[in-house]
C-alpha cells in the first residue's frame, strides 16, 4: 500500500476569516434558542467575531502567511485591507442594533448574513488565486443580496435586492469568463504564476480580452461607470445599515482585490488597463459628482457620491507605483469612517416614525440636536476634502501619487470634481444650518451603539485628517509586498 | 518665549473649545469669555511687533517641528516683515469684530463666537505658515466658519452669497493643490530632497517656461480670486453685503489681504519669471480693477455694497504696487493691505452701526445726520477720508508709495490708476454728502441715538492707528523695508537664470540673517550648494 500523501494544511492565515465564520455560526445557532431579551446577546456575538477577527489581523501585522498552496495570501496587503472591512463591519454591527430594533425585522439571520458577507470580503482581499477571488466575491455579494432585502414589507428593498442580485450575477459571469480567458491563455488561476506566464504575453489576445472581462466585473462591484446604475437603486433601497456596509466593506473588498489583481498578475498589460482606467477614472468622478447634484434623497445622493469616490480611488490605481495603491488603501481607511458614520446619522433620525432620508428632512436640524448635526456636517466636510479632516489628507495623497506619476491632467480633472462636489455636500449643510423645516424636522433615535459608532467615526476622521503620517505610511508599506 | 507663534496661532481654538462647554442661555458669558479671548490673541501679539527686528529680512519666532517626515510636511511657522503687520491686524480686527456683534447677533450665539474665534485661528495659520502643506491646511480650513458666518447670521440673500463664496474659492484653491504638488515633486526631482517647506523651496531655482508659468498661474488663480482682482470679484460683492456687520469686517479686513500676501509670499519668490512676464497683465487688471470698482460704488444705492465694490478698488492698487516690483511699490502695497484693512474695517463697522439703528442701508434713507449724531457722523469723516486717501490719514501713505512705485515703471498705467482717488473722492464724498449731511429728511432719522460707549470703544482704536499710520508710517513700514528689499533682490537675481551658478543672495530664507528665536530641530533640509538652475 502506497502512502497517502496529505498535503500540508496550514490554516493560520485563514484565522480572521474563520473567527468571523465561527461568530456567524453561533449567531445562527443562537438565533434558534428561545430568547428573552436575546438580541441584544446576537448582536454582541456579532461584534466580539468581528472584533475578534480584527485583533488576530493585528496580531498576525509584520508575519505574512500563505494557505492552500498559495491560494490564500495573507501579506500585509491584505491584512491591511481587513483591518479596514472589520472597521467597517464593526461600525454597521453597532449602527444596526437599534436601528433594526427600530425599523424592521430583528433577525439573528442579519446578523449571520452580514459575517458571512464580513468574511467574504476578508477573503476577497487575500485571495491570491482567480477561482478564490470569484469565491469569495460571491460569498459576499450573494450575502449582500439577501440583506439588501431584508425589510420584506417594503417595495424598495426588495426591489433593490432584485436589481442587485440580477445585475451582480450578470456581472459575476462576466468576471468568471474573464478568468477562464486568463486561464487559457495562461493555464494557470494563481495570481503569482499568471504574473510569471503574462509577463511576457502582454498582447496576447486571450488576455486582453480576458483583462476586459475581468475590469467590467470589478467595475460592477466598485460601482465605476459605465457599470454605475445598480448603486443608486440599491443605496436608497436597501436598508441604511445595509448600504453602509455595501458602501465600505465591498467596496475596500473589492477595491484590494482588483490592486491585487492588476499589480501582480497583470502587471505587464500595465500600459492597457492603465489607459483604460483612466478614462474610467475621470468618467466615474465626474458623473457620480454631477447627477449628485440632483439628487433630493440623501441616501441617493450618498450613492452618487460614493462613485465618485471610486473615481477619486481609480485616480490612484492608476497612478500605480508604490505611492498609487497606498493612497488607494489609506483613502479607503478614510472613506470607512466617513461614509459609515454618514449613513449611521442615517440610522439614527427618523420623522414622522419614517426613515428621514430626504434632504428637506434634515432642515433646521442644528437647532434641534446640535451634536448630530454637527457630526453629520463634519463627516460631510470630509467627504468635501476640507482639511483638517482626513477626507483631505486622502484625497492629498491620490493627487500627490497622481502628479508624481505624471498624470497631472486626471489630478486637475480630480480637483475640479472635488469643487462641483463641494456644491451638493454643503448644501446639506445649508438645510440643516441656515432653513427651517416645514412641520416637524427630523428627530433622533436614541441608541446607545449608534451613538458609539458615531463616535468612533468622529474620531477617526480626526484622527487621520490631523496625524495621518502612521497611517499613510503603514498603507504604503502595505503595497510593497505585491510589488515584489 | 519659544514658541509665541503658536501660542498666538492656536489659542482662538483653544478657547473656542473651552465656549462649546458654557451654556447656550449664558449669552453675556460667552460674549464677554469670547471677547476675552480676542484681547488675550492681541495681548500676546503684541511681543511680535516689539520684539520684531526691522533690520533682518529673515523669518523671526520660527518654529520647526516634524509633522509627516516621510512625506517632507512639518509644522513649520514664523513671521517676516510682511505676515508681522498682517498677523497683527488679524488679532486687532477680531475683537473690534466681537465687539461689533454685541447686539448684532442673538440668535445662536454661541456658535457665533465658537465660529469666529476658530476662523481667527484659520487667518493667523495662513500667515505664519512656512509650509505649503501647512499653509493649505489652514486656507482650505478658513473657509467653512466664513461660509457658516455669512450663511447663518447673514442677510436675506445669505446662503447663495455663502455657497458662491465657497465655490469660487474652493475652485481657485484646488488647482493651487496640483501646483503645489507639481512643483514639490519637480524640485524633488531636481535635488534630491522631497520637501514642502517654504524657505527650502524658496531657494531653487525654476527654468523659466511653461511648467513655471503654468504653476505660477494656478497659484496666481487662487490669490487672484481672493484678493479680488478683476475679473474674479463677482462673489465679493454678494459675500460683503449678505455677511453680517462682523463678518464683513473678517472678510474686508482680513481675508482678501490673504491674497495679496499669497502673491508676496508664494508668486514673487517661486515663480519670479513668470511673475516678471505676466507683471504687465496682472498690473492692467489691478488698474481696470481700480476704475471699475470706483466707477460701479459711485452707482451703489446701498452703502455696503458701495463699501465693498471700493474693496476691489483699493486691493486694486495693492496689486499695482506689488507688481511694480520697486521698494516704494511694495512698501506701499504692505502698508496698503494694513490700511485698507482699517479704513474699510471701520467703515464696515459704522455701516453695522447705522443698520443696528434704522434696520436700512440704503442710502436715501438717511441724510442730514450730522446734526442728529455728531461723534458718528465725525467719525465716519475721519473714516471716509482715510478711505479716500487724504495727506495725514493713512491712506494716503500706501496710495503714494504706490504711485511712485508704479510712475517708475508704467507712467500711463500710474497715471490711469491715480484717475482711481479721484473717483474714489467721487463716491466716497458724494456718499457722506447724502448720509450725513443736509436736512433731515426721514422723520425717524432724528430719534437716532448717538454713538454708545461700546461703540466709542471700538471705533476709537481704529481711528488712533489711522492717524498714527497716516503721520507717523515709518513705525509700520520700517519694519518691512527689509524684508520687501530682499524680496526684490530674490526675484531679481532668481529670474532669467543664467547657467553660471548665482551665489546665494539674501533672500527672506537666507538662515544667515535668520534671528534665531526659537532652536530649529532637525529637519532633513539637504542644502544643495549653489542653486543650480534648472536645465
Amino acid at each position: 500500500m502506497t502512502e497517502l500523501a496529505i498535503p500540508a494544511v496550514t490554516i493560520g492565515p485563514l484565522a480572521p476569516v474563520l473567527i468571523v465564520l465561527g461568530a456567524a455560526g453561533l449567531v445562527l445557532l443562537l438565533d434558534l434558542l428561545p430568547r428573552p431579551g436575546g438580541r441584544e446577546l446576537i448582536a454582541t456575538v456579532a461584534l466580539a467575531g468581528v472584533v475578534g477577527a480584527l485583533l488576530a489581523t493585528l496580531m498576525r501585522w509584520g508575519k505574512p502567511g500563505r494557505a492552500f498552496n498559495d491560494m490564500v495570501v495573507l501579506d500585509d496587503f491584505a491584512l491591511f485591507a481587513n483591518v479596514v472591512i472589520c472597521y467597517a463591519a464593526a461600525l454597521v454591527v453597532l449602527l444596526s442594533i437599534d436601528y433594526l430594533r427600530q425599523k424592521g425585522p430583528e433577525a439573528g439571520e442579519y446578523y449571520a448574513l452580514l459575517l458571512f458577507a464580513t468574511s467574504g470580503m476578508m477573503l476577497l482581499a487575500a485571495a491570491g488565486d482567480l477561482v478564490v477571488l470569484f469565491l469569495a466575491l460571491e460569498l459576499m455579494s450573494l450575502s449582500l443580496y439577501v440583506l439588501a432585502g431584508l425589510f420584506k414589507r417594503e417595495l424598495a428593498s426588495s426591489e433593490a435586492s432584485m436589481k442587485y442580485f440580477v445585475l451582480g450575477a450578470f456581472a459575476a459571469s462576466f468576471l468568471l469568463y474573464g478568468i477562464a480567458l486568463i486561464y487559457g491563455a495562461t493555464a494557470t488561476t494563481n495570481l503569482d504564476r499568471i504574473a510569471a506566464t503574462a509577463a511576457g504575453r502582454a498582447h496576447d489576445p486571450l488576455l486582453v480580452i480576458g483583462l476586459g472581462l475581468l475590469l467590467v466585473g470589478f467595475g460592477f462591484k466598485i460601482s465605476s461607470v459605465p457599470f454605475h446604475m445598480w448603486a443608486p437603486d440599491v443605496y436608497q433601497g436597501a436598508p441604511t445599515s445595509v448600504t453602509a456596509l455595501i458602501a465600505t466593506g465591498s467596496k475596500a473588498a473589492a477595491f484590494a482585490a482588483l490592486i491585487r489583481v492588476l499589480v501582480t498578475a497583470l502587471r505587464g498589460s500595465q500600459p492597457d488597463w492603465t489607459a483604460l482606467l483612466w478614462i474610467v477614472a475621470a468618467v466615474t468622478m465626474t458623473v457620480g459628482n454631477v447627477v449628485a447634484i440632483a439628487q433630493s434623497n440623501l441616501k441617493r445622493l450618498l450613492a452618487y457620491s460614493s462613485i465618485a469616490h471610486v473615481g477619486y480611488m481609480l485616480i490612484g490605481v492608476v497612478a500605480g507605483g508604490s505611492a498609487g495603491p497606498g493612497a488607494v488603501l489609506f483613502y479607503l481607511l478614510t472613506y470607512v469612517f466617513t461614509t459609515a458614520g454618514a449613513f449611521g446619522v442615517l440610522t439614527l433620525c427618523e420623522r414622522a416614525r419614517v426613515e428621514a432620508v430626504e434632504v428637506g428632512d434634515y432642515a433646521g436640524l442644528a437647532r434641534r440636536h446640535p451634536v448630530l448635526a454637527a457630526a453629520l456636517g463634519l463627516f460631510l466636510l470630509s467627504l468635501v476634502g476640507i482639511p483638517p479632516l482626513a477626507g483631505f489628507v486622502g484625497k492629498f495623497y491620490l493627487f500627490a501619487a497622481a502628479v508624481r506619476a505624471g498624470y497631472l491632467w486626471l489630478a486637475v480633472i480630480g480637483v475640479l470634481n472635488s469643487a462641483i462636489a463641494a456644491y451638493y455636500y454643503l448644501r446639506v449643510v445649508v438645510f440643516m444650518y441656515m432653513r427651517e423645516p416645514d412641520g416637524v424636522g427630523a428627530t433622533l433615535v436614541p441608541s446607545f451603539a449608534g451613538g458609539l459608532a458615531l463616535a468612533i467615526a468622529l474620531v477617526g476622521i480626526v484622527l487621520l485628517g490631523v496625524i495621518p503620517a502612521p497611517f499613510a505610511d503603514l498603507a504604503q508599506a502595505a503595497v510593497a509586498p505585491l510589488l515584489r | 518665549m519659544r514658541s509665541l507663534l503658536t501660542a498666538v496661532t492656536f489659542f482662538p481654538a483653544l478657547g473656542a473649545l473651552a465656549l462649546v462647554f458654557v451654556p447656550r442661555s449664558r449669552a453675556g458669558v460667552l460674549k464677554t469669555a469670547a471677547l476675552l479671548i480676542a484681547l488675550l490673541v492681541f495681548a500676546l501679539s503684541l511681543p511680535l511687533y516689539f520684539g520684531f527686528d526691522g533690520d533682518s529680512a529673515g523669518f523671526q519666532f520660527e518654529e520647526e517641528r516634524a509633522w509627516m517626515p516621510t512625506l517632507g510636511v512639518s509644522y513649520h511657522v514664523g513671521i517676516d516683515g510682511i505676515s508681522m503687520l498682517l498677523v497683527l491686524l488679524t488679532t486687532f480686527l477680531t475683537p473690534l469684530a466681537l465687539a461689533s456683534a454685541w447686539h448684532a447677533i442673538e440668535d445662536r450665539l454661541k456658535e457665533f463666537v465658537v465660529t469666529v474665534l476658530v476662523l481667527e485661528t484659520g487667518m493667523l495659520g495662513v500667515f505664519v505658515s512656512l509650509d505649503l502643506f501647512l499653509f493649505y491646511v489652514f486656507w482650505e480650513a478658513m473657509l467653512i466658519p466664513m461660509y457658516f458666518i455669512i450663511g447663518v447670521w447673514g442677510g436675506t440673500n445669505r446662503v447663495y452669497a455663502a455657497v458662491k463664496f465657497v465655490l469660487y474659492t474652493l475652485a481657485g484653491s484646488l488647482l493651487m493643490l496640483i501646483a503645489i504638488l507639481a512643483f514639490y515633486y519637480r524640485h524633488g526631482a531636481a535635488t534630491g530632497t522631497y520637501t514642502f517647506d517654504i524657505t527650502t523651496l524658496a531657494r531653487w531655482v525654476v527654468a523659466p517656461g511653461l511648467a513655471q508659468n503654468l504653476m505660477f498661474l494656478a497659484f496666481a488663480l487662487a490669490f487672484a480670486i481672493k484678493v479680488p482682482l478683476f475679473p474674479f470679484h463677482t462673489w465679493l460683492p454678494d459675500a460683503h453685503v449678505e455677511a453680517p456687520t462682523a463678518g464683513s469686517v473678517i472678510l474686508a479686513g482680513v481675508l482678501l489681504k490673504m491674497g495679496t500676501y499669497g502673491f508676496l509670499r508664494f508668486c514673487l519668490p517661486l515663480f519670479p519669471d513668470a511673475s516678471l512676464a505676466f507683471g504687465p497683465l496682472v498690473s492692467a487688471l489691478a488698474v481696470i480693477g481700480i476704475v471699475y470698482g470706483a466707477w460701479v460704488s459711485t452707482v451703489q444705492p446701498d452703502v455696503k455694497k458701495l463699501v465693498a465694490y471700493s474693496s476691489v478698488s483699493h486691493l486694486g492698487f495693492v496689486m499695482l504696487g506689488i507688481f511694480t516690483l520697486t521698494q516704494q511699490g511694495l512698501v506701499g502695497g504692505v502698508i496698503q493691505m494694513v490700511n485698507h484693512g482699517l479704513s474699510t474695517g471701520a467703515l464696515f463697522l459704522m455701516v453695522g452701526m447705522m443698520y443696528e439703528r434704522r434696520h436700512t442701508r440704503l442710502i436715501t434713507d438717511f441724510g442730514g445726520l450730522w446734526k442728529v449724531v455728531p461723534a458718528f457722523s465725525a467719525f465716519f469723516m475721519v473714516v471716509v477720508f482715510s478711505s479716500l486717501g487724504l495727506p495725514g490719514l493713512n491712506g494716503f501713505v500706501g496710495e503714494f508709495l504706490i504711485l511712485v512705485g508704479a510712475f517708475g515703471v508704467n507712467p500711463w498705467l500710474a497715471a490711469v490708476a491715480t484717475t482711481g482717488i479721484v473717483f474714489a473722492a467721487v463716491y466716497l464724498l458724494w456718499m457722506y454728502q447724502r448720509v450725513i449731511f443736509g436736512e433731515v429728511t426721514h422723520e425717524e432719522n432724528r430719534a437716532l441715538t448717538d454713538l454708545s460707549p461700546r461703540e466709542w470703544a471700538v471705533l476709537a482704536p481704529v481711528v488712533v492707528l489711522i492717524v498714527w499710520i497716516g503721520v507717523y508710517p515709518t513705525a509700520f513700514t520700517g519694519k518691512t523695508e527689509a524684508t520687501l528689499e530682499a524680496l526684490i533682490a530674490q526675484v531679481e537675481s532668481k529670474s532669467g537664470a543664467p547657467r553660471v551658478s548665482v551665489a546665494v543672495g539674501a533672500g527672506p530664507a537666507d538662515p544667515a540673517t535668520m534671528t534665531p528665536h526659537a532652536p530649529v530641530s532637525g529637519h532633513p533640509r539637504s542644502m544643495p550648494a549653489p542653486r543650480t538652475p534648472l536645465q
